[in-house]
């Protein structure tokens, strides 16, 4: 059941120009950030490389700042924003709720469906974004490892802000409310980095555990991080949900 | 008819801040049975409705559908309502049967039933000619119907519809209604509705809601103890005392214009007045039932009683 409630999600993602604009338009300016960075990368660091003879590479000079620029966490939060409008919000506005509310599906099983969906839809993502790194395969060498590494935190990343998008649509019954809250929060979120150079609240930002992704690191308190995240807000959703109907 | 219960609610309550939505409504629907809920504007039968579908919480009383309650285990009983909300919960974006395809899926229909279950509900609904189209391309009377595919998709014992000919055209009323009545044989149906005809020509029984709660329930064929009412009018003027001899008419009014009140024993007596006034060359010119039954009670108990209060 949650297979099928996924799959209709993602589907009728595409069903309306939202998403594909989003994806095109996203493309386009990513692709500009990107090959930015590679200029910069030929004309500038790597003359420079090579005269310190440097162990750098393009890995830690195109991929990494790439991976780590705020505008493409302007991109994600934006796409968390999209789906926000549509998730829940979208079924409450053109009243179709109903039809998931009187059918014999649980409210987790609608919230864990509309959630893959969601996820289906950041792992498009990545491997758009993630595609155009690889491109760099074909000029130079690139740490695989560690870009692995890091699309793996790009993809949990985006999985968190998903969740978050989730509840907050389940939360907002006007569509634009929830991507304006969405946007808020995952911005919120981000900016809770900078909230003191050490300690629990930058802890708590998902930037922190992103970057160790953006590192190389994989470790198993990153990954519990973002999985205590995502948990967190699923469950604040199906509670949401659950207040609005009599549970199945 | 068998006489097992497919839908009873008791006590239900609802009650939205302050707003008592609805207070104390008992509610039985016998298989083969179709109960119509009337009411005017804000009387709560939209609330009931959503609250026998399962899609409202109420804050107190008991559902069953089909003897299993709705709230201890609403995943088996949701598996037999079909359910049409006041708003058809259609996504715009999809086609006819895709949507409906993914109706099916949510009420755990797979392959070879799913595919059987779309196309029988295709075929009810008279949606084979437009299972291709958006729907949202769709008229107002297709996407009513779609919504009532929906309903029915999964063969429910239990149909719960929200006003389902609000917005359509005469003839498209006329066949929902004749949808309705060829899907009661086997299971339980309860409509609202604002159109008293509609209402007297599909249920069996009727519930009035007024402000949230039950003020009648009971057989729309309320026994006619008045006798059958008919006003007559001719284009010549007819002989009041001919007319009063003709078998079975009880009581004869001439109003002020011209018109005839007759109050008749049954329909006989209604054929036997009519050949009279055609054999005597009047010219008959109308022939009007002032009033149905449910229309009087209807007013009776919903505006009478607010005119009461108001003197009060």
């Amino acid at each position: 059941m949650i297979g099928r409630i996924a799959r209709h999600e993602f589907r009728a993602l595409f069903a309306t120009p939202a998403a594909w604009v989003f994806l095109a338009l996203g493309q386009f300016l990513l692709a500009w950030l990107f090959l930015a960075l590679v200029e910069q990368y030929q004309a500038r660091y790597q003359p420079l490389l090579v005269k310190l003879n440097a162990s750098l590479g393009a890995t830690d000079l195109v991929a990494m700042p790439f991976l780590a620029d705020p505008r493409l966490l302007m991109l994600l939060l934006l796409a968390a924003a999209l789906l926000a409008m549509r998730l829940i919000a979208e079924e409450r506005r053109q009243q179709t709720l109903p039809l998931l509310l009187a059918a014999p599906v649980s409210s987790t099983e609608i919230v864990l469906g509309k959630y893959l969906g969601a996820v289906g839809f950041a792992l498009l993502l990545v491997a758009l974004w993630g595609g155009m790194l690889c491109g760099l395969l074909m000029g130079t060498e690139l740490d695989l490892g560690r870009l692995l590494a890091s699309l793996l935190g790009l993809l949990l990343l985006s999985a968190s802000l998903f969740a978050l998008a989730l509840w907050v649509s389940a939360l907002a019954s006007q569509p634009a409310v929830a991507a304006v809250a969405t946007f808020a929060g995952g911005l919120l979120l981000m900016l809770l980095q900078q909230g003191g150079e050490h300690g629990l609240i930058a802890y708590l930002s998902p930037l922190t555990h992103y970057e160790r992704f953006l590192r190389g690191e994989v470790a198993l308190a990153d990954l519990a991080f973002f999985g205590v995240l995502i948990v967190g807000f699923l469950a604040l959703a199906i509670r949401r949900l659950d207040a609005l109907r009599v549970q199945a | 008819m068998t006489t097992d219960i497919l839908l009873q609610a008791r006590r239900l309550c609802r009650r939205y801040g302050n707003r008592t939505a609805l207070d104390g409504l008992d509610l039985t629907v016998c298989r083969g049975e179709v109960v119509g809920l009337l009411g005017p504007n804000g009387a709560g039968k939209s609330t009931t409705l959503r609250l026998l579908s399962g899609t409202l919480p109420p804050h107190s009383g008991e559902v069953e559908v089909a003897g299993v309650d709705l709230f201890a285990a609403p995943r088996l009983a949701k598996r037999q309502l079909g359910y049409l909300p006041e708003v058809p919960p259609v996504y715009p974006e999809m086609t006819v049967e895709a949507y409906l395809r993914y109706c099916g899926e949510l009420r755990g229909l797979r392959r070879a039933a799913l595919r059987q279950a779309v196309a029988q509900a295709l075929e009810w609904c008279s949606l084979n000619g437009v299972r291709r189209r958006i729907i949202g391309n769709l008229s107002k009377g297709y996407i009513q119907r779609v919504g009532i595919a929906q309903a029915v998709l999964h063969d429910p014992l239990v149909l719960i519809l929200d006003e389902p000919t609000v917005g359509l055209d005469p003839l498209q009323i006329r066949e929902i209604r004749q949808l309705i009545e060829s899907l009661r044989e086997g299971r339980g149906i309860v409509f609202s509705s604002h159109i008293l005809p509609e209402i007297q020509a599909l249920c069996d029984r009727v519930v009035i809601l007024r402000d949230g709660r039950p003020v009648f329930s009971g057989p729309v064929a309320v026994p006619a103890e008045a006798g059958l009412q008919v006003q007559l009018r001719c284009r010549l003027a007819p002989d009041p005392a001919q007319l009063a001899a003709v078998a079975g008419v009880e009581a004869l009014q001439v109003a002020a214009d011209g018109s005839l009140q007759l109050v008749l024993a049954d329909e006989a007596a209604a054929t036997r007045v009519q050949q009279a006034v055609l054999a005597a060359g009047w010219g008959l010119r109308e022939w009007v039932l002032p009033q149905t039954n449910l229309e009087q009670l209807f007013v009776s108990l919903v505006h009478g009683e607010c005119v009461s209060e108001g003197a009060a």
